[in-house]
């Protein structure tokens, strides 16, 4: 195996193109090194992208949104009041992969590039309208986090291709979102089914929202139906109520060992509903 | 809870010192398994079918032998042949023979000169496989056209015109079942299910072996006992047990499944063909799931007969249990005896069998087989309380066993603590905790034999008058520091003087494991015998001493007395001034002590547990926990109530989210601990715990081992709690959230 | 296959080897340095047993490679003690908050950096930052009594010296 530490994206992305083997970025490894360690992965060349200026920094974007460094760890997130207070759903997400040891090193570039449906990070990436930076051998692109995930295990990045960056839009007035996953435990599981809400609001009256699902199908779900049924409501019980049954419309789960698809088209109706209802409450500035 | 027949105001038992190997496990200077490291030493890797049922055409390892550093690879045909019954098996375990019975089996094993060399070596090793059908459920096991995955296993006592698969029956009872169950108001029958778990120990197995030209060796390993693993390598191997020198390191958790053997045999075999350099093997996480010893899955029919008032009138069981591809391993013969020992019942009749399947050779795990027949006949009991809305503790008070009671499996009990754990759990606050929407409370009593054992101690006095104790037992759970306890009492000398070590194979006769909760207990004892060996040696020095009959000496506070005003009137001698001349008064003094232990004196206990379940989610969180056993005599009471809180907490697991999950090709799907889900610290509360003390008298000082029947309670009492707080009963464990929101929704239904 | 050169800190000293690439910083703590209080119980970051700090930062140390660790603070187990026990390690003890202690020299790492972080946490808090350290003896009781009472302890210090 060789290992690499390029200083820039479009070196990591020449790498990456010149590689002909098994390749695998490294940012923060929780996942490519639980794989090498199975033997699932032998990876010929590895890149670590942790020597790249600027990975590690949590930055206001012109716009008043956020970038975020793909080496940044979910315990920086964490800790950072500023980007907790504009987006506490991304971070909650974030800070729900793995153990605390895991959230010293575990990234969100890394959580979406791994490709699993139940990555916490992504729902709540995905319901915040977050894009992310693709640098290639011939430049960066930037996408829409939903459009990364392929299946699991895949993403839609080409060869030579790197994520360079993830920007969350400005949180705008009066806005609220929230992650919530089920687990059997309390800590340290993959998700069964994750839930993030996001949504705007004017006076108590909901005017955007985004719904997405995790550990429902083949990729992390994007449901506008979801959305539809909160739009223009005050989040009333009907509305959580019709929420709830898009969700479990929305799902298309598969039976295994983490739960069976009737529990999780029955707890994607529950988390749509709880998630829904903090997402509220932070928009209106109640603590939750 | 003191009694009047009880020897009490000892100065150190019942204290709290620190434990003798703290200091170097907070420093991390304790050495493990795996941190033993020898000069010239080699990495193994070990080669695993990837099928539950296979038969292996052809191992060609000649990719693997030829990169450089790779130093030897065997299979099964460098082990010796024409070995039978068990020490076939656990050859047939290390290596598999002509067929891979389980995922997980092992194939074959390579030597390197780095861990990650040899793991590169492992995976060139191309083994070919006839895959074959196969079966891992235990009802599957023995249904008609499952696939009979080894001929001949069945023994004598498996009647005719059962399946293939079956290898054991057994059955017995007492007093008339059927007029039993006439005589109740209510009978009630159901058929309850527990999942395979593993004991889950952080350490993963470890060992380095050498094994040279002349058959002679050595091994540093974590085990629960060390001569066992010496008589099993050496049987395996075709060596003389002499001639294999065992060490045990300190052991990271075994609770059973450290009890035998698994790849530490292939570290000797390895070594002599890499010329006699030593190996090192340690498993991965992975393959301690697929490949050492899980518990045995169940299936269990219970019934029995109660009268309104809460009488049992009669018990009936019959449990299928399968503990993998060997037989002897499902624990039936502590499961039929353990179903109904909390109760002094009339009428009672039990039935067993044991069934091979393809998965891995199981092994003890904590009061094995209790905990799966209290799941089935404490739930029983349960439900019936429930249903005749009486208190279950009121109930178990009322057909509780006690002193005289005659066993559910034979011998009278003596003196036993199941109703003095009963009555404090009743008048425990934890008991009188109003529950709020959604909560529910669960109590069930559990079992264990306890154990006693070969046991073989010697003490021997230093020269400054401290005492060096030689055990066999490893201590997994304080252990020394309760044995060094009871030296330093009997001796009469300080705690600090006394230092207790686990040694070798070559250092003392042969010692059974740590298991059972036995150590304390069997080595506690022998080392008390010890003493007083080495007491009545050092008053026979003061007598020559001072010129009197030996008699009219007596050991007290650490030194030797005159005994009585009759003896004559000398100054008391001191263990330190008898050890400082001993070389001139006749040589070195020590005590000695073995004994197959008997009167280790069963164990009782009831737990208390009141939880709340998410009815939308069906996830249950425990939200308090009591735990109230006897000890007999609490030695040293913060690991009596460690042993307690740790097997509650494994008995959770068990109930809630642990299971073996297989998927439809045989093949283990949960293999990590992310999927193997036990117990992390915010599942759980702060453990309550009361320590009854109704004393053992087969022991000097009244000790009771207190290991295993923690476990046995959490598993019927969660599923009485969930009952509790959802109106839904689990009969099959473990109460996942999936299960628990199904029978919910038909409960609404 | 051409080994790294890794020079980093460790509990104070510099040291320097040559790693391969693929090799963990567990790996080359125990293997290497000779450094096995950190232990491994699954190498799938699940257990929390290889935990040292990097830089500060609690970590996994077989989720990391030992290549990463160039130019870095790394803290263990056996850098705790300096000329007396850490208050954690006295109170480990004195509560007989480990059996086979196994998972202890992690649990301490782990603790001592939540106290760094949160000198006086609830036992919530101090339950949900070591759920990534599994201990399967105890039933975590007397851990987190052990780690609340050192806690005190060293809060008791901290306004003595203040």
């Amino acid at each position: 195996m060789r290992y690499h530490t390029p200083t820039s994206f479009s070196d990591a992305a020449k790498i990456a193109a010149g590689t002909s083997g098994t390749m695998r970025f490294l940012a923060g490894g929780t996942d490519v090194l639980v794989q090498m360690r199975a033997g699932m992965v032998q990876p010929d060349d590895l890149i670590d992208l942790k020597h790249i200026p600027g990975v590690d920094r949590i930055e206001p974007t012109p716009e008043g949104g956020w970038r975020i460094g793909i080496a940044v760890p979910g315990i920086v997130m964490g800790g950072h009041a500023a980007l907790v207070a504009d987006w506490p759903g991304v971070v909650e997400g974030m800070n729900l992969v793995g153990s605390t040891q895991v959230q010293g090193r575990a990234t969100l570039a890394g959580n979406l590039c791994n490709g699993s449906p139940a990555a916490d990070s992504v729902p709540g990436l995905i319901a915040a309208g977050a894009t992310v930076t693709v640098t290639g051998p011939n430049g960066s692109r930037d996408i829409p986090v939903e459009q990364v995930p392929a299946g699991p295990g895949r993403t839609h990045l080409a060869k030579g291709e790197v994520i360079s960056a993830v920007t969350l839009p400005p949180r705008g007035k009066n806005g609220g979102d929230c992650y919530l996953r089920f687990i059997p435990r309390t800590e340290m599981d993959i998700a069964v089914v994750g839930c993030a809400v996001n949504l705007r609001l004017e006076g108590d009256r909901i005017v955007e929202a985004r719904v997405a699902l995790g550990a429902v199908a083949p990729t992390v779900l994007l449901s506008e139906a979801c959305a539809k049924t909160i739009i223009g409501t005050t989040l009333d019980d009907a509305a959580l109520a019709a929420l709830a049954k898009a969700a479990e419309g929305a799902a298309k789960p598969i039976s295994d060992k983490r739960g069976t698809k009737e529990f999780r088209i029955d707890v994607a109706g529950v988390l749509a509903r709880r998630a829904a209802k903090i997402a509220y409450d932070r928009a209106k500035g109640l603590k939750a | 809870m003191a009694r009047d027949d009880v020897k009490t105001g000892y100065k150190l038992i019942g204290t709290r010192p620190n434990r003798p190997d703290g200091l170097d496990k907070v420093t991390g200077r304790a050495r493990y398994g795996a941190d033993f490291s020898l000069p010239g030493m080699l990495h193994a890797a070990v080669v695993r079918s990837p099928h539950a049922h296979a038969r292996i055409v052809k191992i060609d390892a000649s990719k693997a032998l030829a990169l450089d550093g790779v130093k030897a690879v065997v299979t099964r045909a460098d082990l010796p042949t024409g070995l039978t019954g068990e020490d076939l098996n656990l050859q047939d375990n290390t290596l598999a023979g002509e067929k891979a019975l389980y995922d997980g089996h092992a194939v074959a094993a390579v030597a390197a000169t780095s861990a990650l060399l040899a793991q590169d070596a492992a995976r060139l090793i191309e083994v070919t496989y006839e895959v074959l059908p196969h079966v891992t459920d235990v009802d599957a096991a023995m249904a008609p056209g499952a696939p009979v995955i080894r001929e001949g296993v069945a023994d004598y006592s498996v009647p005719e015109g059962m399946h293939g698969n079956v290898a054991r029956y057994m059955e017995f009872g007492h007093g008339d079942v059927e007029a039993g169950f006439a005589a109740a108001d209510i009978v009630r029958a159901h058929t309850y299910k527990t999942e395979a778990t593993h004991q889950g120990y952080i350490e993963p197995h470890a060992a380095v072996g050498q094994l040279g030209e002349d058959g002679r060796g050595e091994m540093w390993v974590c085990t629960q006992g060390h001569w066992y693993i010496r008589r099993m390598s050496a049987a395996v191997l075709g060596i003389e047990a002499a001639n294999l020198r065992v060490t045990p390191s300190e052991i990271g958790g075994g609770f059973g499944g450290k009890t035998t053997i698994f790849m530490e045999p292939l570290t000797l075999a390895l070594s002599k063909k890499a010329g006699g350099r030593p190996v090192k093997l340690v498993m991965s996480r992975s393959e301690v799931l697929r490949a050492t010893g899980p518990t045995a899955s169940a299936s269990m029919d219970v019934k029995i007969g109660m009268k309104k008032d809460g009488t049992i009138t009669a018990g009936q069981v019959y449990f299928r249990m399968q503990g993998g591809a060997f037989p002897g391993m499902s624990p039936i013969g502590e499961a039929l005896p353990c179903a109904f020992a909390c109760y002094d019942i009339p009428a009672l009749k039990h039935e067993a069998v044991e069934v091979i399947a393809n998965r891995p050779k199981a092994a003890a795990y904590r009061a094995p087989g209790s905990p799966m027949a209290a799941f089935a006949v404490e739930s029983m009991v349960d439900e019936m309380c429930r249903e005749l809305k009486l208190d279950p503790i009121e109930v178990r008070l009322k057909n509780g066993a006690t002193n005289g009671s005659k066993s559910s499996y034979g011998p009278v009990y003596t003196m036993i603590g199941l109703k003095e754990t009963l009555e404090a759990a009743k008048a425990h606050p934890n008991y009188k905790v109003a529950l709020g929407p959604n909560q529910g409370r669960g109590v069930a009593s559990g079992f264990w034999f306890n154990h006693g054992g070969e046991t073989s101690v010697t003490l021997a006095v230093g020269e400054d008058g401290t005492a060096t104790v030689m055990i066999g037992t490893p201590d997994i759970g304080g252990s020394r520091a309760s044995i060094g306890l009871m030296v330093a009492e009997t001796l009469g000398i300080p705690y600090e003087n006394v230092r207790v070590n686990v040694v070798e194979t070559g250092a003392l006769g042969v010692n059974e494991p740590t298991h059972g909760s036995r150590a304390t207990f069997a080595s506690g004892k022998a080392a008390v015998e010890a003493a007083r060996q080495a007491m009545a040696e050092m008053c026979r020095r003061a007598a020559a001493d001072w010129g009197i009959d030996a008699d009219a000496v007596e050991w007290k506070d650490g030194a030797a007395h005159p005994a009585g005003p009759n003896a004559g009137k000398f100054p008391p001698m001191s263990i330190g001034e008898i050890g400082g001349k001993m070389g001139s008064t006749g040589g070195p003094i020590s005590g000695h002590h073995e004994v197959t232990a008997g009167g280790y004196g069963a164990s009782f206990g009831t737990h208390v547990v009141d939880v709340e379940v998410d009815p939308e989610t069906g996830r249950t969180t425990v939200l308090r926990y009591l735990v109230v056993q006897d000890a007999g005599t609490a030695i040293h009471p913060a690991y009596v109530e460690g042993q307690y809180q740790g097997g509650a907490a494994q008995g959770i697991g068990w109930a809630l989210n642990e299971e073996y999950v297989y998927g439809a090709d045989g093949r283990l799907q949960n293999p990590i601990f992310l999927d193997y889900r036990i117990p992390v610290a915010s599942d759980l509360p702060m453990i309550d715990t009361v320590i009854v003390e109704v004393p053992n008298p087969g022991h000097p000082y009244g000790v009771r081992g207190v290991g295993e029947t923690g476990i046995t309670p959490p598993l019927p009492a969660i599923a009485a709690a969930i009952a509790g707080a959802t109106g839904a009963r689990i009969r099959s464990l473990p109460c996942t959230p999936p299960k628990v929101l199904a029978a919910i929704k038909a409960n609404r239904a | 296959m051409s080994k790294i050169h890794v020079t980093t800190t460790v509990n104070g000293d510099t040291v320097e080897f040559l790693a391969e690439p693929r090799e963990t910083l567990l790996d080359a703590l125990r293997n290497q340095l000779d450094l096995t209080g950190t232990k491994e119980g699954c190498g799938t970051g699940d257990c929390g047993a290889c935990s040292v700090t990097v830089d500060g930062t609690l970590v996994c140390s077989c989720l990391m490679l030992a290549a990463e660790a160039n130019g870095k603070r790394v803290e263990t187990i056996e850098g705790m003690a300096k000329e007396e026990l850490h208050p954690l390690q006295r109170k480990f003890i004195e509560h007989a908050a480990l059996q086979c202690g196994f998972c202890t020299p992690g649990i301490l790492v782990a603790a001592k950096a939540l106290l760094e972080r949160n000198p006086d946490p609830t036992d919530t808090e101090v339950r949900y930052w070591l759920a990534g350290n599994l201990c399967r003896c105890t039933g975590y009781d007397k851990i987190i009594r052990a780690v609340q009472d050192a806690a005190a302890e060293m809060r008791q210090e901290h306004r003595g010296a203040a």
